[in-house]
């Protein structure tokens, strides 16, 4: 019976400290708003600073890529699905947005090394700085994707509205990984290029050009281990078939993103004072 | 009894040595594998102890690779100690090697506002004193160059006249004040015992014996992470000269 209760009483316990902990990072972060804003600034500087074309690059980039995409997929290989050019560009926005967010925020320590060892400061600013300006990024392509939407003459209904739940989980889980990846890479400098191995593998199995249809019930179940893909699918069940997805579906969203989060900050609390020894 | 400002007490900092900085995953996985991993350690700070009053001038005397850097970064909080314990009371600033940290690609504004933002100074702060600051490194002209196209001296410069418009309780300086040419060094000197004779209790690195001799109260001698002496600045200062002559 001992045992039975304290059983109970650990996991509420982790998530106090859990949320405790992220309260006092929000504070820190109130604390620091200035230099949150500054840097947010000095990233969007230095992106768009001297280059012709300056944001709409951001814009341009995705929708070459999506160019491309399309025309060998469904010149070269002739996919005759309805409103592919949607079905590719919701998988192409949303792993485009992990892409860049992860490997953006696995620089952010590292880049600011000069700073993290001379100035005591909260160091998860500088990645959650790279992942607002991610998301500024993201947000660009995602007014894009829905005149795509127009254009292309997808049935608008009110399911579209619920955009919003993937979008969030995503960044809460682009955040986690980022403080994983981060970390990482001040441990180990090889990080970066198995991580552009991993990003390309991540691409050929979120299903961005092709449909998991060919597959059985279960490859196509074994499809949601990918973060990635769970993300993307729920974004094309409520845009390409106006449907709701299932209960599990939405667990699985928050699950991935919570658990990243959780793993992320553990690490961070951790190594908080050890990345100096490594910068 | 007024409450002592610092106090350190049987700190020691251990570092981790060996080429990890270079070390890549697949060298840790392989290494491990062997069972040849192995991290050297290294005690940077042996079993400090120490105590400041508020007002006092610490200065920290010692050759290169005592511990002295290490100790500052203790105490202003980027490290923690590995042993020891400390308490530090009141608001800390802390100018430590100041050029480095700046972003080339960014106008001296922009850098200007970005390393107030992490010293802690709020944007209203700042745009009331940004002219100051401009003034007072002799920067007004170059107001909108980029920062990579200013000589080191003048980029010292701007550091230090960003930092020194804190003013807190306790101060932090590792080799600021030898900054820029003759005459901004007079001036930051100046500025610096202003903030000093505010009430401010300073720990001041500097290789310039002459400059301790002059500002400080007490005097700390590390050698090799230890304490050799702590206490009134002439005797030691005076012993430390000799150790230096020795050592040519």
């Amino acid at each position: 019976m001992v045992n039975h209760i304290s059983e109970m009483t650990i996991p509420t316990d982790w998530s106090v400290a859990f949320v405790n902990l992220i309260r006092s990072g929000v504070q820190k972060i109130k604390k620091n708003q200035f230099l949150f804003e500054e840097l947010i600034k000095r990233d969007f500087k230095k992106k768009y600073k001297r280059t012709i074309l300056g944001m709409f690059w951001s814009i341009l980039n995705p929708l070459l890529q999506l160019a491309v995409m399309a025309i060998v997929f469904t010149k070269f290989f002739g996919r005759g699905m309805d409103h592919y050019i949607i079905y590719l560009f919701s998988g192409n926005l949303f792993y485009s947005f992990f892409k860049d967010a992860t490997s953006s925020g696995m620089h952010s320590l590292m880049q600011n090394a000069a700073i993290i060892k001379k100035i005591n400061l909260p160091k998860y600013i500088f990645l959650l700085s790279k992942e607002v300006s991610s998301c500024i990024n993201f947000g660009l392509t995602l007014v894009i994707y829905f005149l795509f939407i127009l254009i292309d003459g997808v049935p608008l209904t009110w399911r579209i509205l619920l955009i919003v739940y993937p979008i969030l989980f995503l960044i809460i889980f682009n955040i986690g990984f980022g403080f994983i990846l981060s970390a990482l890479f001040v441990l180990f400098k090889d990080v970066q290029y198995l991580y552009d191995v991993f990003t390309l593998l991540l691409m050929y199995l979120s299903a961005i050009f092709y449909t998991i249809d060919a597959f059985s019930p279960t490859v196509q179940k074994l499809f949601y281990l990918n973060p990635v893909y769970s993300y993307i699918s729920y974004v094309r069940k409520i845009v390409l078939y106006q449907t709701v997805p299932s209960l599990e579906h939405h667990l699985l969203c928050a699950f991935y993103a919570i658990a990243a989060l959780i793993i992320g900050c553990l690490i961070y609390k951790k190594l908080n004072y050890k990345f100096l020894y490594y910068m | 009894m007024a409450k002592k400002k610092i106090i350190v007490e049987d700190v020691s900092v251990r570092y981790i040595l060996g080429d990890f900085k270079e070390t890549s995953l697949k060298d840790v996985i392989i290494q491990k594998l062997k069972g040849t991993y192995q991290q050297k350690e290294f005690w940077a700070v042996k079993n400090v102890s120490f105590q400041l009053d508020k007002g006092e001038l610490l200065g920290i005397i010692g050759s290169n690779g005592a511990g002295k850097s290490t100790l500052l970064k203790v105490i202003s909080g980027i490290m923690i100690p590995t042993t020891g314990k400390l308490a530090v009371n009141g608001t800390l600033a802390s100018l430590l090697e100041l050029g480095s940290g700046f972003d080339g690609e960014l106008t001296i504004k922009e850098n200007t506002f970005l390393r107030g933002a992490m010293l802690g100074y709020t944007r209203e702060f700042m745009e009331k004193t940004y002219r100051d600051i401009l003034e007072f490194a002799g920067l007004e002209e170059f107001e909108d160059r980029l920062f990579k196209q200013l000589s080191s001296g003048m980029k010292s410069r701007l550091a230090f006249s960003i930092a020194c418009l804190v003013n807190p309780e306790i101060l932090i300086l590792d080799e600021v004040l030898s900054v820029g040419d003759g005459a901004f060094r007079q001036k930051s000197e100046k500025k610096m015992i202003e903030i000093i004779k505010g009430g401010a209790t300073t720990l001041l690195v500097s290789h310039s014996l002459s400059q301790i001799r002059r500002l400080s109260t007490k005097v700390m001698w590390l050698d090799h992470g230890e304490l050799l002496a702590f206490g009134d600045p002439k005797p030691i200062c005076d012993e430390y000269e000799i150790f230096l002559k020795k050592q040519k």
